[in-house]
């Protein structure tokens, strides 16, 4: 039940194909957020957007776990778990374009990103409530009888909100088959994390509850990996709910066009961005599981083809019809018939 | 035909839906083997146990959140408030997450959801248990507001509600949950959207909600004596609001008074006022008027509290002057 320090994980949690499809869904996510960081420039990107780089080892690490029919739910830096949950970057794209093909067919922009026919079952605006949605759907999971589990994303910015709590207390009471994945990325938006919390160890937090609670460096994905694929197999297998306080950093500015200084200096910018978590699964791969440098470089090759190829599908899509604006209200058919 | 409460009238429309529905759960305090603050649910614990009967910490804006992604994700929660104040916690999960979620996706969501609990001014409940609320649930795009006032309606409605894929507020006046009416044994469904003309008449037309609908008809009672035939128009939905039914009437009476125990700004009864005014402005004889509770919290003193909400008199005045504009 106490918070653990996982940074070197035994060798053999994860295996050569799992790690490289795990490369594969950082390195997409770190393209695609990329490439909309050059369209919100461009002004293609008519709202806000919050980018995940820095953060791609906890969606990739936690996803490589789940099915379609898992849920996940999300905050408004979402991006990465779309993706991670198997959202093709052309659907995310256009959904920021404010394109019919975006995945929330331009109803959502940045922040609210849904594809439940995956499993991808919203990001939220709103911080906290991405969390008692999952336990909602770990109660649903558990009620209907199946080994699907329901997984919460959201920030150190959600840990001292009632949701946190409530939620976190609800699924333990419920034994419910739950994963709560903190990505303590130090500061939400501006405030840092060491100011907002009287205790800044969200891992120990999960001892409160009545649950494990585990800290570990989430710019390794291995790591997150290893401790994801504990917790889901815990969940599914009826054992409840798991916290993992993900240790990260998001490297650029809580949202493209802000002003990113006087909050956190340069060099511990810098400090973060030499533990580049792509760069360390690159090493790895090379090194630990002796994958051959062309191997990398065509899956290098293949994503930014595919980011590229996206980009242009959501900049030659068509807008949605202003007539359907006020569609899906409500439920369609509206009224059940009279006896 | 047996007459039954409201209660158990919405009691019935419940347990037949749980014995076909394997999906329907219900969350709440007090909801378990205890059956509910208000009998909501008496003897079902004894059937489908803890998981679909499940007992609540006090946790209000956790489990509407829960219920919320359980909606989501292929279950039918309801949420039992005991006292819909309580539901007041829960308004962010409610009005950004439930109402809009279904908009979101596109419509690829549904959002299940019934939230139940009783409301209104009486029996010195004070301030935190005596609100009504449904103004603000009608304002937001994506609720079903329901306000049954009869035990007949009550079960109709709550097996609507219990099949409607839409986020239903449903509301009972606590100064009417155990009053009696009759109830077929049978299930049956009404249709949101469909007023109940409560009482016939010609001379005016009296849209009443809630408790004020039994209020109203004494008051008509009072009125027929001095030969003032009111119509009496109880919505039974404030969303989908049948405004045409309303409509029918003031082009029979020419004349609209809406009572309503809550408060006035910004009201169901101002709703009502500009859409007859615009759809019905030719056969009105009389300006609309309206008739509500004080623009104030609630006070407990039985004294204090009768004079924040409209009473028969005050209701057969209001109908005299309307008369006799």
């Amino acid at each position: 039940m106490s918070a653990q320090q996982t940074t070197d994980p035994a060798p053999g949690q994860i295996d050569r194909s799992a790690a490289l499809e795990c490369y594969r869904v950082m390195l997409t996510i770190r393209r695609t957020e990329e490439q909309l960081a050059r369209s919100h420039q461009q002004g293609l990107i008519h709202g806000a957007c919050h980018t995940y780089v820095g953060q791609e080892a906890i969606a990739a690490g936690v996803c490589a776990h789940l099915r379609p029919d898992d849920a996940v739910f999300s905050t408004h830096r979402g991006h990465g778990h779309a993706l991670a949950k198997g959202m093709p970057p052309h659907e995310l794209i256009a959904e920021l374009f404010g394109r019919a093909t975006g995945c929330s067919r331009g109803r959502g922009g940045s922040m609210h990103l849904f594809a439940p026919e995956i499993g991808m079952m919203g990001t939220s605006g709103i911080v906290g409530p991405c969390i008692l949605q999952a336990t909602g759907a770990g109660y649903s999971f558990q009620l209907l009888k199946t080994d699907r589990v329901g997984v919460a994303f959201f920030g150190d910015g959600a840990v001292n909100n009632g949701a946190f709590h409530e939620g976190l207390n609800l699924a333990s009471i419920c034994r419910l088959p739950v994963l709560f994945v903190c990505e303590n990325n130090q500061y939400a938006t501006e405030i840092s994390f060491a100011y907002a919390a009287g205790n800044p160890q969200v891992g120990m937090r999960g001892s409160a509850y009545g649950m494990p609670g585990v800290t570990l460096d989430g710019n390794d994905v291995v790591a997150v990996y290893q401790a994801a694929g504990e917790a889901v197999a815990r969940a599914r297998a009826g054992g409840g709910p798991t916290l993992l306080e993900c240790r990260t950093y998001r490297t650029r500015a809580h949202a493209e066009g802000m002003r990113d200084v006087g909050y956190r200096t340069q060099e511990e910018v810098e400090r973060w961005k030499a533990q580049d978590p792509i760069a360390r699964c690159r090493s790895y791969l090379l090194q630990k599981q002796a994958v051959a440098v062309d191997a990398l470089e065509q899956i290098e090759a293949d994503v930014q083809t595919t980011v590229t190829e996206a980009e242009r599908f959501a900049r030659n899509s068509p807008w949605p019809e202003a007539a359907t604006a006020c569609q899906h209200v409500y439920s369609e058919p509206a009224q059940p018939a009279s006896h | 035909m047996r007459e039954i409460t409201l209660i158990e009238a919405t009691r019935e429309a419940l347990a037949a839906a749980m014995a076909r529905d394997k999906t329907i759960f219900v969350v709440g305090e007090g909801i378990g083997p205890r059956g509910g603050n208000f009998n909501t649910t008496t003897g079902l614990y004894d059937l489908y146990g803890p998981e679909r009967l499940r007992d609540m910490p006090i946790s209000e804006r956790g489990f509407v959140g829960m219920c919320a992604g359980a909606a989501m994700t292929g279950s039918r929660p309801i949420v039992d408030f005991m006292f819909v104040d309580f539901i007041l916690d829960a308004m962010g999960e409610l009005i950004n997450q439930a109402a809009k979620i279904q908009y979101m996706s596109s419509g690829r969501l549904k959002m299940p959801l019934i939230l139940r609990g009783c409301i209104g001014i009486g029996h010195s409940a004070a301030t935190h248990h005596s609100g009504s609320y449904f103004p603000h649930f009608v304002n937001i795009p994506g609720f079903r507001v329901v306000v049954p006032t009869t035990p007949y309606d009550a079960k109709g409605l709550f097996a609507t509600a219990l099949v409607s894929d839409d986020p239903v507020i449903f509301l009972e006046h606590k100064s009417i949950l155990f009053h009696k009416g009759a109830v077929p044994e049978e299930e049956y469904t009404i249709p949101f959207g469909q007023a109940r003309v409560a009482r016939a008449g010609q001379h005016c037309t009296v849209v009443a909600v809630g408790a004020m609908v039994g209020k109203t008809l004494q008051a008509c009672e009072r009125l027929a004596l001095a030969g003032i035939e009111v119509e009496v128009i109880d919505p039974r939905t404030l969303n989908p609001l049948d405004i045409q039914t309303v409509l029918a009437s003031v082009h029979k009476t020419g004349r609209l008074l809406i009572v309503d125990e809550t408060f006035q700004p910004c009201g169901i009864g101002a709703e009502i006022a500009a859409q007859v005014v615009e759809q019905g402005f030719d056969d009105l004889d009389a300006p609309v008027c309206r008739l509500n509770g004080a623009y104030a919290p609630t006070p407990y003193s039985p004294t204090l509290e009768a004079a924040v909400v409209p009473n028969v008199e005050e209701i057969v005045r209001a109908v005299e002057t309307l008369m006799a504009a």
